[in-house]
């Protein structure tokens, strides 16, 4: 069935009716529908050639807004770049990009400019712009015409990117800017030329588009790669028994006529090493493959290594088996078939044993990508519609009921409730939301309803950049790699000349029988030796504590953060956000000179509106408290680290600390004495003065964070010296510090002066932590050796940080501080394993003790000590995964 | 020492230094990658036993994307990471998996699996 383009009804291909235009056939359910296609072809085409055209983004003006992730800018520059081409672009009214989320926000009129001339634009700057990827399957397709006609169709909807039918899988891979085209749209315009479309999977957002589609396939691909493995041991490990046991006739007393020299033994050997060929090539069939390409790259790896040995195992005994006349003595035609089955065996488990334990220790990242809601409810037109979260767009209103998962970031604008976002911030209890509050996607709602409007979506979210920031740092190298990276290129191939050499010097200089011990020596060597372990000492125990971290809202940047972290000796915490909750309040007015404390606030709070200082915040709402209303200030002037001016009603105010009144020559009289009772009570003071005279006081207090004493008394615990730095005055600092019993202070550090000050410190020769907002802070982040960023809502990616923590508490940077000196530990204990295996391992097996002990290592034993070595690292690593705090 | 003994010595110092020669001091031939109309710079390598090709030629500045297409099982090569790029992938068995990022200074960067047995090396221009 096609359908007719002009009515749209359902025709029977071929039909009588149908016309030729622009190389293409068109078919009509009547005479009627052909006339009137035939005298205006243009006006149906265009009608299928534009389906669903994305509408609800068009605004009364006309104007359209596009939002489209862009890929890989790596400074605020870039910003400027794209900002610039696409401005140049003719119908583009506004477009700014933002580097921290990685966004062009285009604001153009679609009639003079298209969707593909802004893409090309940032493409042009030299930059790629992020897309979500849909895949459908596509029926009834027998053709390679049909392919083209899909793909040409799915190219000219507004919003497609690129698309690519495959005949063979029956598929489209369509990329797709989810603000301008919708997944029913996409299926709609397949659907329109008669073939049937399905969603195979759920779409995947650009951000996750390399881990997080093909999760579950890797997740099969390893479980069958476990299960093929665990099959491949049982064979070898079944076929083992006899091997050992007529490898050694007279160890097990067997009879007179399975020994040595017999016939019936010698059949036997020659149908053991038969046998020994399907366990080669298929139960060890991967360490040949493995082996065979390596070399093909000229590298070698483990591979090499068991392949080589098994080979040169089965080699020596075949020919002892088939002619044993060749040797010069009879106890040279020995065998160790035995040798290649069991090896295989060993190993085989061993990598099966890996796969699982490794599963265990990528848990913490799966975790995080299970969080990411599927769909979300929308109100659009006024309607409720549920749609892919991939496709929420800026500024969507969402309908959050009981139970369910949030699913974007965004600010509530109705209703309240509370929202449990432990897997998030990792705090258990749930938090209360109101309108204006902040919500997080991937967190539950609780117990009320409630409407949000999306501010962050797609790869935007809180959980998107959780889960980036996590991958990164898991893909990073602590520097502790290093010693590993030296090592390892060099490490496979100085073990077969180990072996090697071995062989020539146990043939040389070896007892007899020379041969035997030679190649037992080689064999040995070469199966014992672990690259496998070294290489996996350190990657994956910063998986596995990076992991932990993000469990425990602790987003660790990177191995080297990780690593400088636990080298810690000084902690300087900010005052305003860090140790105090952030938000101070009024406390305090005292006004002289014949003024009226409601008077002075007046005029404190008018002042205060033209300034973004967050102590002012504070008196205006103090003012708004009390019903005031405020006045619009002239002439506003701020002086950094001093105070505020302005005129209000014409008269002249000043409002700041004791250094701005000396400046405007201001006496203060007893007022200085009130002021320092205020500070020392851990307020803020600031004095006012109307036209050149003191008015008053006005103090405002932040309150301490109910667990920053507690945290702080850890840190201490743990060692390090603890500092607050503020730019509020010496008093109010000092009170505040003996709340949470901080020893040294550094007040009145203005803010561009702060990084200064971390640098005093290390110049102590400390190692330095920060603690702070991460907004004021940044170039005090930055200085620092490890800079730590309490989260502010929803907003992550804090880029000064190496460490951000999501939730507000002190006692996050002493649980970070914890759980990098425990990862740093487990690397060192694995490093130290593996080293100490392999550093051990090789001579003992190339025979150095044997001159000194009489003791040689029997290749079993070495395949056993091989498979259970790198066992052993990941099983170490995991131990991370219960790591707690000590609190 | 007996005749056999020296052959022996002789033999297996010779292919020692075979050995090391062919793993440390020959050199394998470089792939230049070329830009696609798109301005992007890809190419595909493909990931059995080891990365082929493994040295990579690309212009810094511009975005370059790397699909690797695992053809094989072994859990070895199931990660590749570009340490300097901070970036890392799941490769899926038989499916190519893009890697993309854009390299800014000439230099050397190192590209490996998980345990760091595979390794590739892209040369900045």
């Amino acid at each position: 069935m096609i359908r007719d383009p002009v009515c749209g009804m359902e025709v029977e291909s071929p039909s009588e009716y149908y016309s030729q235009y622009e190389g293409q056939k068109y078919e009509f359910c009547s005479s009627a529908c052909k006339a009137k296609f035939e005298a205006d072809p243009g006006q149906y085409i265009s009608v299928v050639s534009k389906p669903g055209k994305t509408t609800y983004r068009v605004s009364s003006d006309g104007i359209e807004r596009l939002q489209i992730p862009v890929i890989d800018m790596h400074c605020t520059s870039c910003t400027l770049t794209i900002e610039k081409e696409l401005k140049k672009l003719p119908g583009v009214k506004k477009a700014h990009v933002n580097y921290a989320t990685e966004q062009a926000y285009v604001e153009y009129l679609p009639l003079e400019v298209k969707t593909e001339e802004i893409l090309q634009a940032i493409k042009s700057a030299g930059y790629q712009t992020g897309q979500a990827t849909l895949k459908l399957g596509i029926r009834k397709m027998h053709c390679a015409c049909c392919v083209t006609k899909i793909e040409e169709e799915l190219r000219k909807t507004p919003g497609v990117l690129s698309a690519s039918v495959d005949l063979a899988t029956e598929s489209a891979t369509i990329n797709y800017l989810p603000s301008m085209a919708q997944i029913p749209e996409i299926k709609r315009v397949i659907e329109r030329l008669n073939y049937p479309a399905f969603e195979t999977g759920s779409p995947v957002a650009a951000v996750s588009k390399a881990i997080a589609e093909p999760e579950d396939e890797n997740q099969k691909a390893r479980e069958k790669e476990y299960r093929t493995l665990l099959s491949k041991f049982i064979f070898s490990a079944i076929l083992s028994i006899p091997f050992i046991l007529f490898s050694y006739p007279a160890l097990f007393g067997l009879p007179a006529q399975l020994q040595k020299g017999s016939d019936l033994l010698r059949f036997i050997w020659l149908t053991m090493g038969v046998i020994s060929l399907p366990i080669m090539f298929w139960s060890g069939s991967h360490f040949y493959s493995g082996a065979l390409s390596a070399i093909k790259n000229r590298s070698a790896n483990m591979h090499t290594l068991i392949a080589t040995g098994i080979t040169a195992a089965w080699l020596y005994s075949s020919v002892a088996a088939l002619v044993p006349d060749i040797f010069p003595s009879e106890a040279l035609a020995d065998v160790f078939f035995d040798v290649v089955a069991v090896v295989v065996a060993l190993v085989n488990l061993g990598m099966a044993l890996e796969i699982r334990a490794k599963g265990k220790s990528s848990e913490a990242i799966k975790k995080l990508i299970g969080l990411q809601p599927k769909t979300a409810r929308v109100i659009r037109n006024g309607k409720e519609m549920d749609v892919p979260v991939e496709e929420v767009v800026l500024d969507d209103i969402i309908l959050v009921r009981p139970g369910e998962k949030i699913p974007v970031d965004g600010t509530v604008t109705e209703g309240s409730s509370s929202v449990d976002e432990s897997m998030i911030t990792g705090e258990p209890i749930p938090v209360e939301k109101n309108k204006d509050d902040e919500v997080i996607g991937a967190t539950i709602n609780k117990t009320g309803s409630f409407r949000f409007k999306a501010t962050k979506v797609g790869k935007d979210t809180a959980l998107a950049q959780i889960i980036k920031m996590v991958q990164e740092a898991q893909s990073s190298k602590a520097p502790i790699q290093r010693i590993v990276d030296l090592v390892s290129g060099y490490f496979v191939p100085t073990v077969i000349i180990i072996a090697m050499i071995s062989f020539v010097v146990w043939y040389d200089f070896g007892p007899s029988p020379n041969l035997i011990y030679a190649l037992v020596v080689m064999v040995t060597t070469l199966i014992i030796a672990c690259p496998c372990a070294l290489g996996l000492a350190t990657p994956i125990s910063l998986m596995v504590g990076v992991g932990k971290g993000a469990e425990n809202g602790i987003l660790i940047r990177s191995g080297e953060a990780l690593e400088t972290a636990q080298k810690l000796n000084a902690i300087v915490l900010d005052k305003t956000g860090t140790i105090t909750a952030g938000n101070p309040s009024l406390t305090d007015m005292i006004s002289s000179n014949g003024f009226k404390d409601e008077e002075i606030l007046l005029y404190a709070a008018s002042v205060e509106k033209a300034s973004e200082h967050p102590l002012g915040e504070a008196i205006i709402k103090g003012a708004a408290d009390r019903s005031l209303t405020l006045i619009d200030p002239n002439n506003f002037n701020a002086v950094p680290g001093h105070g505020v001016q302005a005129t209000v009603q014409g008269k002249q105010i000043v409002l700041g600390n004791e250094k701005m009144m000396k400046k405007f020559n201001i006496n203060l009289g007893d007022l200085n004495q009130r002021s320092q009772q205020l500070a020392d009570d851990g307020k803020t003071p600031m004095y006012i003065a109307v036209d050149g005279k003191a008015a008053g006081i006005v103090a405002v207090a932040d309150t301490v964070k109910p667990d920053s004493k507690e945290a702080i008394a850890h840190l201490k615990k743990m060692g390090l010296e603890v500092v607050m730095i503020t730019g509020d005055n010496p008093r109010t600092a000092k009170a505040i510090a003996r709340q949470v019993n901080i020893d040294r202070v550094f007040a009145e550090v203005l803010p561009e002066d702060k990084a200064f000050n971390i640098k005093k410190l290390q110049q102590e020769g400390k190692k330095v932590a920060m603690v702070g907002d991460g907004i004021n802070d940044a170039p005090a982040l930055a200085q620092a050796d490890i800079g730590l960023a309490i989260g502010t809502g929803t907003d992550v990616a804090i880029e000064a940080s190496d460490i951000t923590l999501i939730k507000g508490s002190l006692k996050g940077v002493a649980l970070a501080i914890q759980l990098s000196k425990a990862t740093m530990k487990n690397i060192r204990q694995n490093l130290f394993g593996a080293f100490f295996y392999n550093g051990l391992g090789i001579p003992i097996a190339a025979g150095i003790l044997y001159p000194f002990f009489g003791v040689l290592l029997s290749p079993l034993i070495a395949g056993a000590a091989m498979a259970f070595s790198s066992v052993t690292v990941v099983t170490n690593a995991n131990r991370l995964r219960r790591f707690k705090a000590k609190m | 020492m007996t005749l056999d003994q020296i052959i022996v010595t002789i033999a297996g110092l010779i292919l020692s230094g075979g050995l090391a020669w062919y793993f440390w001091f020959s050199e394998s031939k470089a792939t230049r990658i070329q830009t696609t109309s798109s301005g992007v710079q890809e190419t595909l390598i493909t990931v059995k036993g080891g990365y082929s090709p493994d040295i990579i030629v690309v212009k810094a500045g511009k975005p370059v994307r790397l699909n690797f297409l695992r053809e094989e099982t072994a859990a070895c090569s199931e990660q590749v990471l570009l340490p300097d790029f901070h970036k890392q992938a799941t490769l899926t068995p038989f499916k190519t998996i893009p890697v993309e990022f854009t390299p800014e200074k000439p230099g050397e960067y190192g590209f490996q699996c998980a345990m760091g047995m595979f390794r590739g090396k892209l040369i900045v221009e």
